[in-house]
């Protein structure tokens, strides 16, 4: 018998891990195919220039190397890099795998060599020749919409991609009229690079017998790719069979379909044999996504007593050279929650997307959420300060009830469930808020530069309802009771360490009455995970997970039928609990799984018309995006002689649902505040004037180490989502889009006593000695 | 030219003939089979390839294969022994301080070197002596739980003994 206690709840030890703490998972990487040759790309060193000449004849003469490719060579058999953002009047280059005739952004790839041993391959790049005729570089989105500027793609006659208006709520101009004061401000959000410690890579086999081809990829979207790869290298679907194997993280970085993954197809199929690519660090930083690079101009419409009537803001997003998957969807995610937890009852949001010579911009964790999270969340503390107010009961005041969920914003969004002051009252309490403000009053009266931070946020996640997605927003699901009693697991989801083999096995086990050691999850190859739609923004277990409930009830239904007649009763006399059925009342006879199993295996006494076997598939389609929400508080120590910022308390409420698994929760959040530690302290993607990178390793790329990470105090509320049966709400982003702002809050309301208002992130030591000479010169 | 190269890898000898510039994590990964040691940058920064190499933690990526000449070579998949995983493997699994696990094995062994060398003391100690490690998943914290449980485990061995 099972253990009796529910599965559901518990934080379980993860089934995943075995394989990986011995070094014996299998990334890409580490596949080992029979007369693999190595594919290394030759990526250009401007940013912006015409194409000259390629030679290639020394490359080619080095022994080993079988094949050395031009743009020219193979952009007809490799089709176009897709994007799948529904933007209107959208002005797109034309994206071929390799550059043609000019490359734009330094890591744009130009040439690849193919070679026996992956050491030749990066010999023969090497000794490939081009003459590069360098071009006007455009790297300030700022400048490059205005008349005039040198242009990233002349072809386009204009930088700007589109733009993007949206009003919601009521009549903004009157809301302005309205107001007491008008209150502006400017926020960069800067770009970042989101650094997956394993890199990208692909491996592609092709059976010209059967004419099917097999790629492995370090992806967070095996479906996609096999829904979009098709379109560009001539393979059918049903002959393409996609496998995502261990995948070293993603953060959206891999939430993509790269020019690589279509190049190593097509290089497999032409030399008839497998090649496998695997991107380094410096390619990674180079020609890998980056994230966010928005730029905002806010204008708020205020009452006396901190009432916030409207916002406005008009955003330029830097999109980088080219559209990725996403990349001009991410700035108008910023737009749809701008108005974060609270009733702002007008919104204005004018969007303009820029090309600039750039690697993309596109979703990295968050994508859009924390940008819209920092703006708002910066901004009320900017209200608070400038209208003298609290700055908790500003949020507060600004909060829907809880009684007034599902609640529609000006944004137009409904959010499905909320107890915003819930969440806050409690981290609250655990940061011992008034304790910490008198800690900062003493640390002021001694001279030292003490901040309290608060951030409180809600986020979109389980995405989405199709309508609202680029490309079906449901998830697939498959479970299958095995004539054993065993249970096979399926899901369309494809997790990259998030743990739902562990969190889908406790799910399964639970509803099927089942050790969890009976059940295997199954996931990240289109061969056996038939359709879904992956891993990102949030949605593995809220939709993915739900699709797996579908099935189980669509199969214990089916069983109780078996079983009745079994049982010589009707369904509805037949019980199921804990892995077992039975009729009180009609029979003592109890039958467990294994049993039943058997017997819709064997079929040899089935019921009439009943289909031998027990399995089902699921298509989930949400009818809502789900909404957790939290908040964070961050207490700081400003070192005055350096600049140096130190956490010293950090708390956060989180409220994702009910909780599956609560130590994979504690990961996911403590993942999340780990990258905005990152982002606001230390990490900027950085180009020069000439386009050049100079942030191109880990060694100019600051990202956070274990000695930077204070202890966290973290907490949780439990509002369930009305919009799945399990009520989840998704968690993998909340950490990331909570933290941002709190940690800036608190290093502002440090240097608040030096007057210093404002600080762009990071906000390095440089940057923050900087501001406190000044201001210190300044009152000296 | 290809030359000589002969090395204890996990306890096993080896002996290859290979070029003097292959570095030890190629070496390992793609001449020993051994494809636990992860590369995360080629430049001694994430040290996802980090092995013991005569007991010390080493970045396979920073040095060439022929210099590890001789020498006793310990990878993660190495550590447990009789199927009976390390105190610190033992840790990470038990305190979820992995996700992707792709830094993991350059973590784990990195943090072997630190209780032998007893830097493991406190969690200041712990974070200090993993700033030579990246990892982008965890946000640390439960790796240092991790490995503050295996210095447990190791301190109950010891009382035991």
């Amino acid at each position: 018998m099972p253990d009796q206690t529910p599965y559901i709840g518990r934080a379980m030890k993860r089934v995943e891990d075995p394989r990986l703490i011995k070094g014996i998972g299998t990334y890409v990487d580490d596949l080992r195919l029979p007369g693999l040759l190595h594919a290394c790309i030759l990526r250009s060193p401007y940013a912006h220039a015409r194409i000259q000449r390629i030679d290639t004849t020394a490359a080619k003469a080095i022994p080993g190397v079988v094949g050395v490719f031009t743009g020219p060579e193979v952009n007809d058999s490799c089709g176009l890099v897709p994007c799948a953002a529904a933007i209107p009047d959208l002005k797109a280059p034309k994206h071929t795998v390799l550059a043609s005739d000019r490359v734009y952004f330094v890591g744009h790839a130009v040439a690849v060599a193919v070679a026996s041993d992956p050491y030749i391959a990066r010999d023969a790049i090497d000794a490939i020749d081009v003459d590069y005729d360098p071009l006007p570089v455009v790297v300030n989105p700022e400048e490059a919409v205005k008349e005039g500027t040198p242009l990233t793609h002349p072809d386009l006659g204009t930088n700007v991609a589109f733009t993007h208006s949206v009003a919601g709520g009521s009549n903004i101009d009157d809301a302005f009229k309205r107001a007491d004061r008008v209150i502006k401000h400017r926020l960069y959000h800067q770009r970042l690079t989101p650094m997956p410690i394993e890199p990208r890579g692909a491996v592609a086999s092709y059976h010209a017998g059967e004419g099917t081809l097999t790629l492995w990829s370090s992806t967070q979207i095996p479906h996609l790719l096999r829904t979009l790869l098709p379109g560009m290298i001539g393979v059918a679907e049903n002959k393409l069979r996609i496998v995502a194997p261990e995948v070293g993280g993603g953060f959206g970085a891999k939430l993509n379909v790269y020019a690589e993954e279509a190049l190593v197809s097509h290089l497999a199929m032409r030399l008839n044999a497998p090649v496998k690519w695997i991107e380094s660090r410096r390619e990674n930083a180079a020609s890998t996504i980056h994230g966010r690079d928005q730029i905002g101009e806010y204008e708020i419409a205020v009452k006396n007593d901190g009432t916030i009537l409207g916002i406005k803001s008009r955003t330029i997003a830097d999109l980088g050279a080219y559209n990725q998957l996403l990349t001009p969807m991410v700035p108008t995610l910023t737009g749809l929650v701008l108005t974060g937890c609270y009733r702002i009852p007008a919104v204005k949001i004018d969007i303009v997307g820029v090309y600039t010579n750039k690697m993309s911009t596109d979703a990295y964790r968050g994508a859009g959420r924390p940008e819209a999270t920092y703006l708002i969340e910066r901004l009320m503390d900017v209200i608070a300060r400038e209208m003298g107010v609290d700055r908790l009961e500003l949020r507060l005041k600004h909060f829907p009830a809880p009684t007034e969920f599902p609640f529609a914003t000006s944004c137009g969004l409904t959010y499905d469930s909320g107890n915003y002051q819930g969440a806050l009252t409690k981290a609250k309490q655990l940061a011992g808020w008034d304790q910490l403000l008198k800690e900062r009053a003493a640390a002021r009266a001694a001279g030292r530069l003490f901040g309290v931070g608060v951030s409180t946020y809600v986020e979109i996640c389980a995405m989405g309802p199709s309508a609202a997605m680029p490309a079906g927003g449901w998830e697939w699901g498959c479970v299958r009771m095995e004539i054993s009693g065993k249970v096979t697991v399926i899901t369309g989801v494809s997790p990259h360490g998030q743990g739902q083999e562990t969190s889908f096995a406790q799910i399964a086990a639970d509803r099927l009455g089942v050790p969890i050691e009976d059940v295997v999850v199954l996931h990240g190859d289109t061969n056996v995970a038939h359709y879904g739609r992956d891993t990102y923004g949030s949605r593995g277990t809220a939709v993915g997970g739900t699709a797996i409930v579908m099935c189980i009830d669509k199969i214990v239904a089916k069983a109780k039928a078996l079983a009745a007649h079994l049982l010589e009763t009707t369904a509805d006399h037949v019980e199921f609990a804990n892995g077992t059925f039975s009729s009180p009342g009609v029979t003592n006879r109890e039958i467990p799984w294994a049993e039943l199993a058997g017997a819709a295996y064997i079929a040899k006494s089935l019921p009439a018309g009943f289909e031998p076997g027990l399995e089902a598939s699921s298509f989930f389609e949400p009818s809502n995006f789900t909404f957790p929400f939290g908040t964070h508080i961050c207490a700081v120590d400003v070192d005055r002689d350096t600049g140096h910022v130190a956490i010293k308390k950090y708390i956060a409420v989180d409220d994702c649902g009910p909780q599956i698994n609560p130590l994979l929760v504690e990961g996911q959040v403590q993942g999340g505040i780990a990258h905005s530690i990152g982002q606001v302290l230390f990490e900027q993607t950085v180009y020069d004037e000439n386009g050049q990178l100079l942030t191109g390793e880990f060694m100019d790329y600051a990202m956070p180490r274990a000695s930077d990470i204070p202890e966290y105090v973290l907490g949780h509320t439990v509002t369930p989502s009305p919009v799945n049966p399990l009520g989840v709400k998704g968690v993998g982003e909340a950490g990331t889009i909570g933290s941002t702002p709190a940690i800036a809050n608190a290093v502002l309301d440090a240097l608040e006593p030096l007057g210093i208002t404002h600080l762009d992130l990071p906000m390095t030591p440089e940057r923050v000695w900087q501001a406190i000479k000044t201001r210190t010169a300044a009152t000296v | 030219m290809p030359i000589p190269v002969r090395l204890r890898v996990n306890n096993t000898p080896r002996e290859h003939t290979i070029e003097p510039r292959v570095l030890l994590v190629h070496y390992l990964r793609d001449h020993c089979n051994l494809t636990g040691t992860h590369v995360g940058c080629e430049t001694g920064i994430c040290g996802a390839c980090t092995v013991l190499v005569d007991g010390k933690a080493v970045k396979s990526c920073t040095v060439f294969a022929v210099q590890a000449d001789g020498s006793d070579v310990t990878t993660i998949e190495g550590l447990a022994t009789n199927g009976h995983l390390h105190p610190v493997q033992q840790g990470f699994w038990d305190r979820h301080g992995l996700q992707c696990g792709y830094c993991t094995p350059g973590m784990i062994m990195a943090s072997v070197h630190l209780l032998a060398t007893g830097a493991a003391g406190s969690r200041e100690a712990i974070a200090e002596g993993l700033r030579g490690n990246l990892c982008r998943c965890t946000g640390y914290s439960h790796i240092i739980d991790a490995v503050q449980n295996a210095q447990q485990a190791a301190n109950a061995e010891v009382a035991r003994a």
